[in-house]
């Protein structure tokens, strides 16, 4: 086996077992969002062993590194208790939620293959800051642009709705 | 062997700034204080009565923390309050594997770049190893189940993560000076001068400078081309180490000791450390960026080279230049942490408004103006360069 596939192997044990715990960790949130954290870091060495270098270092430095952050801060804000989300549950709804689940999941299954869009050939090396950035500005200029509007609006959105609460 | 050669320079940078600098940096911090407080300052620790100045006082505060009992208090979240301090620690020590600490040599058998992991996208492997390090903050204050640990946390998270926007955008101004996320390219393209009026040149607004003007040739750092940003980003990241003006994670006098006020002994010390460590790994992320790195001002490498190879050879004109370098680099990060001390101890706590003022209302805005200016300078230098 090379190296890369040995890593590969690494990261993706690290990513599941990560993303076990955090659904696991229900009850206690601060424990699962650090799941949450350590499995973006594994998904980040996937992609360094893709050549996807942008893309694993946003990874780390926004997904893992701010706004995990900014659940933690949210979670010591409330101070959320453990039982906080034990929610009782009836046997019917458990049993509804497994069929909905189900049916979700095999929908999802028959449409994958089909919906997929053709993937084009990246040229050799693809996936440094610099030719994400240029097909960013050139090929993908609008909804890049249209993205930023969106999370602006969210942005007064938040500022409206919390200053209410303020005032 | 490469394997060997990363070995030696990782081993090399990790012996300079942890078990050289580090502990000099505690005995200066104390000194320091002394002087502008008008104290004498740390003198009494000694061995056999031999106290060298006061340098055996990190010596005792290791020994000190290393034997005080390591105490997890009753309700805290015991896997997390153990995980904290090394979450505060490591960021701090892995960011010194991008920082080229010497330029680029060849002594024959193909090129050696002095940087342990010559990453293409440097800069951003920096600020994504210091955005973990807020983990070590917020865990540390939250886990120990103290109102005035989780109020220290609260402040660190916001502070940490407010800075960390700012930070970013204020160095986009270097990137696009330098065309490069590569460190070790940044610190090349700073081992050249300019003339500051070059540009009436460029824009043929006259035919040739006047000679009597040559004495404005100055080194092509990034703080000549960039001053705003180097103010910027250096308050930044001092505001991301979290020590005075910008400790308001810890406010004595406010909060006690704020998100590290439960932990004790060697686990308090790593906190302890990450804060000392960070003085020398700020000086040497912001020698690299904005300071030339290992560059020595008036004096390319092709000069040093050139001019020692008919007295030496070439590879000991090379291997002596190495260590020129090397020594260059060092002692501007030895500029960088005086510099930061005397602001450390010149200024007093700013209150938390004022930390959050100063990123939000007055940082943000300037450092997008500060790329918007840049970017128009470039374009405008290119469209008479044409």
């Amino acid at each position: 086996m090379s190296a890369a596939a040995v890593l590969f192997y690494v990261f993706a044990a690290m990513t599941v077992v990560a993303a076990l715990g955090m659904v696991l960790n229900v009850r206690n949130t601060v424990a699962s969002a650090m799941s949450l954290v350590v499995a973006m870091i594994a998904l980040a060495g996937i992609y360094v062993i893709l050549e996807a270098h942008l893309v694993a270092v946003i990874q780390i430095l926004v997904y893992a590194g701010a706004i995990v952050v900014l659940f933690l801060f949210v979670v010591m804000l409330l101070n959320l208790r453990s039982d906080a989300f034990a929610v009782p549950r009836s046997r019917l709804v458990k049993l509804l939620g497994m069929v909905v689940t189900g049916w979700i999941l095999w929908v999802f299954v028959r449409l994958l293959p089909g919906s997929l869009p053709a993937v084009k050939a990246l040229p050799e090396g693809f996936g440094g800051f610099r030719d994400v950035g240029r097909e960013l500005f050139t090929s993908f200029v609008l909804p890049f642009e249209v993205t930023s509007f969106l999370l602006l609006a969210a942005i007064v959105g938040a500022v409206v709705l919390a200053k209410r609460r303020i005032d | 062997m490469p394997e060997i050669g990363v070995i030696i320079k990782v081993l090399f940078m990790v012996l300079v700034v942890m078990a050289a600098l580090l502990p000099v940096i505690t005995w200066v911090e104390r000194k320091q204080s002394a002087l502008m407080q008008d104290r004498i300052g740390a003198n009494r620790a000694d061995i056999a009565g031999i106290t060298v100045i006061g340098l055996l006082h990190p010596l005792a505060d290791v020994l000190k923390l290393l034997s005080k009992e390591d105490v997890v208090p009753a309700g805290a979240n015991r896997v997390m309050h153990l995980i904290a301090p090394v979450l505060a620690l490591v960021p701090a020590i892995i960011i010194l594997a991008a920082i080229p600490f010497g330029g680029v040599y060849d002594f024959g058998s193909g090129p050696v770049s002095l940087v342990a992991a010559d990453l293409d996208w440097g800069m951003l492997y920096i600020l994504a190893a210091g955005s973990i390090a807020t983990y070590g903050t917020v865990l540390a204050g939250w886990s120990s189940n103290s109102n005035w640990g989780l109020l220290g946390s609260l402040r660190g998270s916001a502070q940490m993560i407010s800075y960390e926007v700012t930070m970013g955008l204020s160095i986009v101004g270097i990137f696009m000076v330098f065309n490069t996320l590569k460190l070790q390219e940044m610190a090349q393209a700073q081992d050249a001068t300019f003339h500051l009026l070059g540009f009436l040149e460029t824009f043929g607004w006259i035919s040739h400078l006047p000679s009597w003007l040559s004495w404005l040739q100055v080194p092509m750092w990034g703080v000549v081309l960039q001053p705003l940003g180097f103010v910027m980003f250096l308050t930044c990241i001092m505001a991301e180490n979290k020590r005075p003006p910008f400790d308001v994670p810890e406010g004595e006098s406010e909060i006690v000791a704020g998100y590290h006020m439960e932990y004790s002994g060697m686990r308090f010390g790593l906190f302890y450390t990450a804060e000392f460590l960070e003085v020398p790994v700020i000086g040497t992320i912001v020698t690299t960026l904005f300071l030339g790195g290992w560059a020595i001002p008036f004096l390319s490498t092709q000069d040093i080279i050139g001019g020692l190879i008919p007295v030496f050879g070439v590879g000991a004109a090379t291997g002596l230049c190495l260590i020129l370098q090397v020594l260059t680099f060092f002692l501007k990060v030895i500029f960088m942490i005086w510099l930061q001390m005397q602001i450390r101890w010149t200024l007093p706590r700013f209150r938390y408004d004022q930390v959050m003022d100063l990123c939000w209302k007055i940082m943000l805005p300037l450092s997008l103006a500060n790329i918007f200016v840049t970017g128009l300078a470039i374009l405008l230098i290119q469209e008479a360069g044409r």
